[in-house]
């Protein structure tokens, strides 16, 4: 009977949190359009989106300039002491560029955005409700949604392919300066044969769609997140733990998706 | 009717859920130019009564009326519109952290109005001055006290020269002098801006200095009415308790503070 | 913070941005050749391309002078049909052939361009006639191995 018990309880539990995930989903799905619909004021008055980008993009241009500078150093020396043993080292700049362009420079700038500037969102907008000042902007007939929710999507949404770009950049001259310059890989068949397999649209281009993808997908974790937090400071530390989280799981699930459509049947 | 009543109440129910029921037949009138103090024990259901009349959530049956338009009927637009006259404060000010007092003042201003900044300017540090903080305006939210925070959030309130004033427990978590500033400036400005006050609070002596009307709810009904000195004469056990402050009375778990006792039951119960 | 110094970083931030988007386009990527070049498409058959793809690129003394942008099956006849832009830039004689090679012994492969001698060129839409196949290494392999097979066998029908 105790077995039974607890069976059931389990089975309870599963269709609770089910349920629960499947309200969610749709609640965070017409919260979407709500961001979408309302997003009127975050480009008519551009500076209060402007504003926003300075706290999620600038402020995190630090840590994806170094971050890009030292993945890239890596992939260097890595790719080199993994090529040298088949004799091709001067594919290194194929290896490096092509590993950035394609999937670290958006996937890791991405996890990094997530939890530099993602929490940082989710923390400021979930105090914002805890301490009424939503309820007090709704009580003086301003939209939160518009005014709060809107402006930070979408300088989230700008700011995230931008810092991708620099990421990877970044990571090539990391890659270059310890190829190149410090184990002396020829520099001219570094950058041509970068060039002759690095393509523009398939590559660099996929490379910045993704980093877009993720960048809506970081946002919109990290609005939602902090404007359905529980106005409570657990609450709002929750919620920003599950920001880093949730949006850590999307990128990498929605990276295998995005490269599956994309570098399908291509060599 | 809408210049003798600003408000009115009509058999308002309002429930979260079926289970629990935090408003039963509210029938209340607040008439242009008053203030009245809606008073009751933490939790009966009077800042529900706040956001009712704010539009922020729909009563479960009956209506409230704002100024004639039954405000859950209203589209969003028409509701903004309504809100736009409304001013509130907020328990503890909801000042806008990321913005200086000046700017807190200002945003109604600006978000509503295409006032020239000068203007505006000029506007601000006249509320602000109304409330004798005008030197204060450079200040971020953080740098202020408890009292001056409030002072600034109805500031704020004020902007747009609102013809109903919300007051969600204006007196909460003030020393006796900022506790007399904020009544004075209740009144003064309820009087001076010709407009028509809603206080909700437990704080009995400091309202009974300054209001019009009081209604007492308790569990989600209207339990006594009736203007101030009706109020301090009172011989009705509950009013007569919550007045004089007596620990014990009909209605204990009502009392603001409630003792050791009463609150370890409570918990338990929860 | 001041809106001026705000501006100011955003503006620095985009612009750093930007400029790493036209890095990775010009420096890492190949944005440089045949961006915006107006193109001509040829097509050929192969009885076999081997392991080309769409994309290779198509060379002629070992310049690329453009792209592999389609292959398609020919159940009729059987054989391979590879379509390809050029470059306007370049222009080959009607009786140019194709071959599909390699670069390197395992790299890989692309389109071959030999130009003839006809004075007419080749214009948008024609078909390149002569045509050689991939060289395939197991047809090599198998071939080298059945000629010294062979070989052996005559060397030793000569000795008994």
């Amino acid at each position: 009977m105790a077995v039974l018990d607890t069976l059931t309880s389990g089975l309870r539990t599963l269709g609770h949190k089910v349920i629960e995930g499947v309200w969610r989903i749709g609640f965070a799905a017409r919260f979407f359009f709500a961001v979408l619909m309302y997003s009127g004021t975050a480009f008519r008055r551009f500076n209060l989106t402007i504003r926003e980008i300075y706290f999620t993009g600038v402020l995190s241009l630090i840590i994806i300039l170094i971050s890009g500078l030292f993945v890239g150093m890596v992939l260097g020396l890595q790719g080199y002491d993994t090529l040298q043993r088949y004799g091709s080292s001067e594919a290194l700049g194929v290896l490096v560029a092509l590993s950035l362009v394609r999937e670290l420079g958006p996937v890791i700038s991405a996890l990094l955005f997530a939890s530099r500037a993602g929490s940082a969102i989710t923390a400021e907008i979930g105090l914002m409700k805890t301490t009424e000042q939503l309820s007090a902007m709704e009580m003086m007939a301003v939209n939160p949604i518009a005014r709060v929710v809107a402006p930070r999507f979408w300088a989230g949404v700008m700011s995230m392919p931008l810092l991708a770009a620099m990421f990877s950049a970044m990571g090539v001259i990391g890659g270059y300066l310890v190829g190149v310059k410090l184990i002396g890989v020829d520099e001219g068949a570094f950058w041509s044969q970068m060039q002759s397999s690095v393509d523009v649209r398939l590559d660099i281009v996929n490379g910045v769609i993704k980093s877009f993808v993720f960048g809506i997908a970081v946002t919109l974790i990290s609005v939602f997140e902090g404007y359905d937090a529980d106005p409570t400071a657990e609450g709002v530390s929750g919620a920003t733990t599950r920001t880093v989280v949730t949006s850590s799981l999307a990128i990498l699930a929605l990276d295998f998706i995005l490269t599956a459509f994309m570098f399908r049947g291509v060599g | 009717m809408t210049s003798a009543n600003l408000v009115e109440i009509d058999n308002v129910n309002f429930a979260y859920d079926s289970q629990r029921t935090i408003l039963r037949g509210i029938n209340m009138t607040i008439p242009q130019g008053k203030v009245v103090a809606i008073m009751g024990g933490s939790g009966c259901g009077k800042t529900t009564l706040l956001r009712l009349i704010g539009g922020q959530i729909k009563p479960t049956s009956g209506a409230v009326r704002v100024a004639g338009q039954t405000v859950h009927e209203l589209k969003e637009d028409g509701l903004y519109a309504l809100r736009r006259k409304m001013g509130m404060l907020f328990q503890f000010g909801a000042l806008f952290t990321d913005m200086s007092v000046f700017d807190n003042v200002a945003f109604q201003m600006r978000e509503h109005t295409d006032l020239p900044e000068e203007m505006i300017r000029d506007l601000v540090l006249m509320k602000l001055h109304a409330v004798g903080l005008r030197g204060a305006h450079r200040l971020m939210p953080s740098e202020l006290s408890g009292g001056m925070a409030r002072r600034v959030a109805l500031a704020r309130a004020i902007a747009l020269d609102p013809m109903l004033i919300m007051y969600d427990e204006p007196f909460a978590g003030l020393d006796p002098i900022s506790l007399g500033v904020i009544g004075q400036l209740i009144r003064t400005l309820n009087d001076a801006l010709g407009a028509t006050s809603i206080l909700v609070t437990h704080d009995i002596m400091e309202s009974l200095k300054i209001v019009d009307y009081v209604y007492f709810v308790s569990e989600g009904v209207i339990v006594a009415e009736g203007t101030a000195d009706e109020i301090r004469a009172s011989k009705m056990p509950f009013v007569h308790q919550f007045v004089n402050g007596e620990p014990d009375g009909p209605v204990p778990f009502q009392y603001p503070a409630p003792d050791y006792a009463t609150d370890l039951q409570g918990n338990g119960r929860a | 913070m001041n809106r001026a110094t705000i501006d100011l970083w955003v503006g620095i931030f985009v612009t750093l941005g930007i400029a790493a988007l036209v890095f990775l386009a010009l420096k890492v990527g190949n944005l440089a050749s045949f961006g915006n070049e107006p193109m001509y498409a040829v097509s050929a058959e192969f009885d076999n391309i081997g392991g080309l793809k769409v994309r290779a690129p198509v060379r002629s003394a070992g310049v690329v002078v453009g792209r592999v942008t389609d292959i398609q099956f020919d159940t009729r006849k059987y054989v391979a049909v590879v379509s390809m832009s050029l470059s306007q830039k370049y222009q080959f004689s009607k009786d140019t052939s194709a071959q599909v090679l390699t670069s390197g012994l395992l790299g890989e492969q692309y389109v071959g361009l030999q130009a003839g001698g006809d004075d007419a060129n080749l214009a948008n839409g024609d078909r390149i006639k002569i045509t050689s196949s991939a060289v395939v290494l197991e047809n090599l392999i198998s071939r080298f191995m059945f000629n010294s097979a062979e070989k052996t066998g005559q060397t030793k029908g000569e000795t008994n």
